[in-house]
């Protein structure tokens, strides 16, 4: 039986809400929808609220001041802006490239007996809680990063600032990779969907044309796709900004800006997780929340921005 | 499935049922690493000896104990720093601050492959904290341990990344032995830690952790933290000139140099004596004179005065703190008796 | 046919060498879950036995102990969610599917998508600012409010997929029955819809297992068994994020057992909401 759902994709209205049993039943409905909305609408409002202190005594200059200073009450979130962008850049980069390729190999390379296992496989990476990476990345990734990969990057690129300096094990780099791990399910699944949706034509036009499978599938089908592959990265991102438990874990806790992506730093998440169940005075906490403002705002950006970009490929979700 | 999804959830319902109920009371608190160790011993302890208490303490740093206690979401807080004068403005209502511990900070480092304790003269210490003193071979670490071979590795220097009284000890020692320190960075629960290759760790569990798996690695850690993970410290040259390590003897000594102490004059650091350790300090709890529930308050009175009397203190020593001298004892005892129950 | 030409054989290498990097792509993203899985269970399951099931955390300095009370506090918290989560999802998504289009329900859906993107860590002031602080005291509770908000974009998101994929003809059969719009959803639509909406429920509560970041500032934690919402309360995750980041092996060994009781529970309910799918599936293509 195929579904049936009217010109409109809406149940149509067949009967009106006549019976008082119905009428009952509309206003719960309604009821618990205007619930919802007032949840969503109240986070929003309760953290303008909660920030508006810090707002006012701030201004704008809260985000590009540097300094993270408790004791002075003069609070800026630059350092931990950066710390975000740097390590959701690392993990985009590393996660992007990584991801698109394998899709490009599930859909249009890998054999049935084979897509469909390892698919799964990328798509379990998404289910692993955050305090578990975390957790591994504590305790085998800062590590492996201290004595080989950090050594090995500083041996072949320590001129550049990038990878100058101490190694501790925690920092940008391995927050970064947490992070790459944490979203490459993402970034492979959507895209894969997107390259699959892909007409068939396209494929086999230009197999026609004499291309080889691999000239098909980067020169033809990912430019097509290209949108939505970019759309899913954007979701990934999003991700990405927003991750706490596991960056705090690895991400050495230090409200500073530097050059080496060996250093310690500080994100947005991970100084609202350090340091809100201690902060002592309200513009403080103010502070505090207005980075939890920022992450808001910026998630719903990014996430909407995604949303649209593959929307307007794959179709509605 | 349905008749299983039922099965297993009236089992869990059975087995719920059969867990020993809650306890009666269950009273909660917040703050300090300094005391987790202590604290979680003895209120272990407590409850064995009064199963109908529970007291539920979780360490969230100074900062965040006196933070919840002043909002009141916890029953008492634990810092190690007495609250000053802004911060019991801030509770409006008269606050009790009672001494409950005695511990040191221990310098501990990692240095693979260094089995002899290193040796820090206090000016060492503050020189590598203020980032002057960058790698474990410079000379003014070398002359203090001649014979000891120093890796040619950076000093990554460990600090706390929440508020912590632990934090102001260290501080408040540093700014006493560095006049430099004092006026560049100063003391309090979150400083701006100057040192180039720093980091922040959540907790004395959190440095200890940080410190244990960073070799070149150094930092300041409750001296129940050292001994319970096998960590080394530095051996620290005293106010007298003496050498001394970081243990119970030599914290009571720095101690034993300030009988009276009280919530406005409690800071033993860089004491006087021959055998003081500089990096000492008492941790405290604050409670409130009239705690909003008179029902707990009793409760509440009843835990302190038992965890600042001879018996709580006596579990101090097993756990590597230092039981309360018998003076300050009673003071605290008398500072209790305060308490409107 | 002649040989093929220098150009050809360079491409041909040049697709080949494509090729298996995209292979290696998938196997490094694959291979990484079989890494991580692989640490927890060899980490994890040797000190994974009936007592730390079972028992309290021991203080520091006292060998052993468990996460007994943090497998409680987890199973009442995701309880308590669901038990709100699911009504408010319900209701919402048969709204948008009984009236679908128009500037109300695309607002809601909007709303939903918001909700989907903003961080755990947001939620979680959020419910500190409405439960916790004018409370002022933590409590399991607040810790169950942030994880319905974090259920709740899947499903909305959900319910009205499942109710609208429906037939109509289900629908405007209870209706030609003479049945009132309540009972023709209640009874015959949602019944049809079951399965997905369960599929739902179980992926968002496989979500919400492992999440920490709200609960710093929400359930506080506890040393004991707890069982009243009112109160602070332990829960598994942030067992495990305390003991990782302390420094006692002991507790380090735990935090990897807690770990891999995280991974499993996440799991089984992943793969079981995959099996009801299939079986969902199957039932419709009858």
């Amino acid at each position: 039986m195929t579904p049936s759902t009217g010109s409109d994709g809406a149940f149509r209205r067949v009967a009106r809400f006549v019976s008082p049993v119905d009428r009952g039943f509309a206003a719960i409905v309604y009821g618990g929808s205007f619930l919802f909305a007032l949840l969503i609408v109240g986070l929003f409002v309760e953290l303008v609220l909660g920030s508006w202190p810090s707002i006012v005594a701030f201004g704008p200059s809260f985000i590009w001041k540097s300094s993270w200073d408790p004791i002075t009450s003069k609070f800026g979130a630059l350092p931990m802006i950066y710390g975000t962008v740097v390590t959701s850049f690392i993990g985009i980069a590393l996660a992007g490239f990584v991801g698109i390729m394998a899709a490009v190999f599930l859909a249009d390379f890998a054999p049935r007996w084979l897509a469909a296992p390892l698919s799964f496989l990328i798509e379990l990476l998404a289910a692993v809680p955050s305090v578990v990476y975390g957790l591994w990345g504590l305790f085998v990734l800062s590590p492996f990063v201290r004595t080989a990969i950090g050594p090995l990057l500083q041996k072949v690129l320590g001129w550049t600032p990038l990878f100058s300096g101490p190694i501790y094990g925690v920092g940008l780099l391995t927050a970064g990779i947490i992070l790459a791990l944490m979203i490459v399910p993402t970034v492979t699944a959507i895209s894969r969907d997107v390259i699959a949706a892909i007409p068939r034509d396209l494929r086999e036009a230009s197999m026609a044309l004499g291309s080889t499978k691999w000239e098909m599938a980067t020169r033809v089908v990912l430019p097509a796709a290209k949108v939505g592959i970019f759309g899913a990265c954007i979701l990934a991102l999003g991700r990405a900004l927003g991750e706490t438990i596991a960056v705090t874990m690895v991400i050495g806790n230090r409200p500073e800006i530097s050059a080496s992506l060996f250093a310690p730093s500080y994100t947005l998440a991970s100084v609202i997780a350090n340091e809100f169940t201690e902060a002592t005075t309200s513009i403080y906490i103010s502070a505090l929340i207005e980075l939890g403002l920022i992450l808001f705002v910026v998630s719903v950006i990014v996430n909407a921005l995604a949303r649209l970009m593959i929307w307007s490929v794959r179709g509605s979700t | 499935m349905r008749s299983f999804v039922r099965w297993l959830t009236t089992a869990a319902v059975a087995v719920a049922m059969t867990l020993p109920a809650a306890a009666a009371t269950q009273l909660t608190g917040a703050g300090s690493s300094f005391d987790y160790p202590f604290f979680s011993k003895a209120f272990y302890i407590y409850n064995e000896k009064n199963p109908n208490v529970t007291i539920n303490y979780q360490s969230i740093g100074s900062g965040g104990g006196i933070q919840q206690f002043t909002a009141k979401n916890v029953d008492f807080g634990a810092t190690d720093v007495p609250m000053n004068a802004e911060e019991l403005a801030r509770a409006a209502q008269p606050v009790l601050q009672v001494p409950v511990a005695l511990g040191g900070a221990a310098i501990a480092y990692n240095l693979p492959g260094v089995t002899q304790a290193i040796k820090l003269t206090r000016q060492a210490i503050a020189d590598i904290y203020l980032g002057k003193v960058l790698k474990w071979n410079d000379p003014e670490i070398a002359k203090l341990n001649k014979g000891v071979s120093l890796p040619d590795t950076s000093i990554i220097v460990v600090h706390r990344s929440d508020g912590s009284g632990t934090s102001y000890i260290f501080t408040d020692f540093l700014s006493h032995v560095s006049p430099e320190w004092k006026s560049k960075v100063g003391t309090g629960k979150s400083v701006q830690w100057p040192a180039p290759s720093s980091v922040g760790a959540k907790g004395n569990e959190g440095v200890a952790g940080q410190i244990r798996s960073t070799p070149g690695a150094i930092g300041y850690v409750e001296l129940a933290y050292v001994i319970e993970n096998h960590m080394s410290a530095a051996t620290l040259q005293n106010r007298a000139g003496n050498w001394v390590a970081c243990s119970a003897d030599n914290v009571a000594a720095a101690a034993a140099t300030k009988p009276a102490v009280n919530a406005t004059n409690f800071s033993i650091v860089d004491a006087l004596g021959a055998k003081s350790y500089p990096i000492s300090g008492y941790s405290w709890v604050v409670l409130y004179k009239k705690p909003a529930d008179s029902s707990r308050a009793k409760i509440l009175y009843d835990v302190f005065a038992w965890l600042v009397g001879p018996q709580g203190q006596s579990y101090a020593k097993s756990i590597d703190y230092v039981p309360l001298p018998v003076n300050v004892q009673n003071a605290a005892s008398a500072t209790l008796r305060q308490m409107q129950r | 046919m002649s040989a093929p030409s220098g150009n050809l054989r360079r491409r041909r290498a040049f697709a080949w060498l494509g090729t298996m990097l995209a292979l290696a792509c998938a196997a490094i993203a694959a291979g990484a879950l079989l890494v991580i899985l692989g640490y927890v269970v060899v980490q994890g399951v040797g000190a994974v036995n009936w007592a730390f099931l079972t028992q309290l955390p021991h203080p520091v300095g006292i060998e052993g102990g468990g996460v007994g009370n943090g497998i409680l506090g987890t199973i009442i918290i995701i309880g308590l969610a669901t038990i709100m989560a699911v009504p408010l999802g319900l209701l919402t998504g048969i709204y948008l599917a009984l009236f679908g289009r128009g500037p109300i329900p695309e607002a809601l859906r909007f709303l939903s998508d918001v909700l989907s993107g903003v961080p755990s860590i947001a939620i979680g002031l959020f419910a500190y600012a409405v439960l916790v602080a004018p409370l002022k005291h933590f409590s399991a509770f607040s810790a169950s409010f942030a994880f319905m908000m974090l259920m709740l974009p899947l499903l909305v998101r959900t319910s009205e997929q499942a109710i609208r994929s429906v037939p109509q003809t289900v629908r405007e059969g209870a209706l030609a029955l003479g049945m009132s719009n309540y009972r023709a959803t209640v009874h015959i639509v949602l019944p049809t819809a079951r399965p997905a909406i369960i599929t739902a429920l179980l992926l968002a509560i496989a979500r919400v297992t492992g999440e920490t970041a709200p609960l710093l500032f929400t359930a506080f934690g506890s040393q004991f068994w707890e069982k009243n919402p009112n109160n602070p309360m332990a829960v598994l995750a942030l067992q495990v994020f305390t003991y990782a980041i302390s420094p006692y092996p002991n507790w380090q060994a735990q935090a990897w057992a807690g770990a891999f009781l995280l991974i499993l529970a996440v799991l089984v309910l992943s793969l079981g909401a995959r099996w009801m799918l299939r079986n969902a599936m199957r039932g419709l293509e009858t």
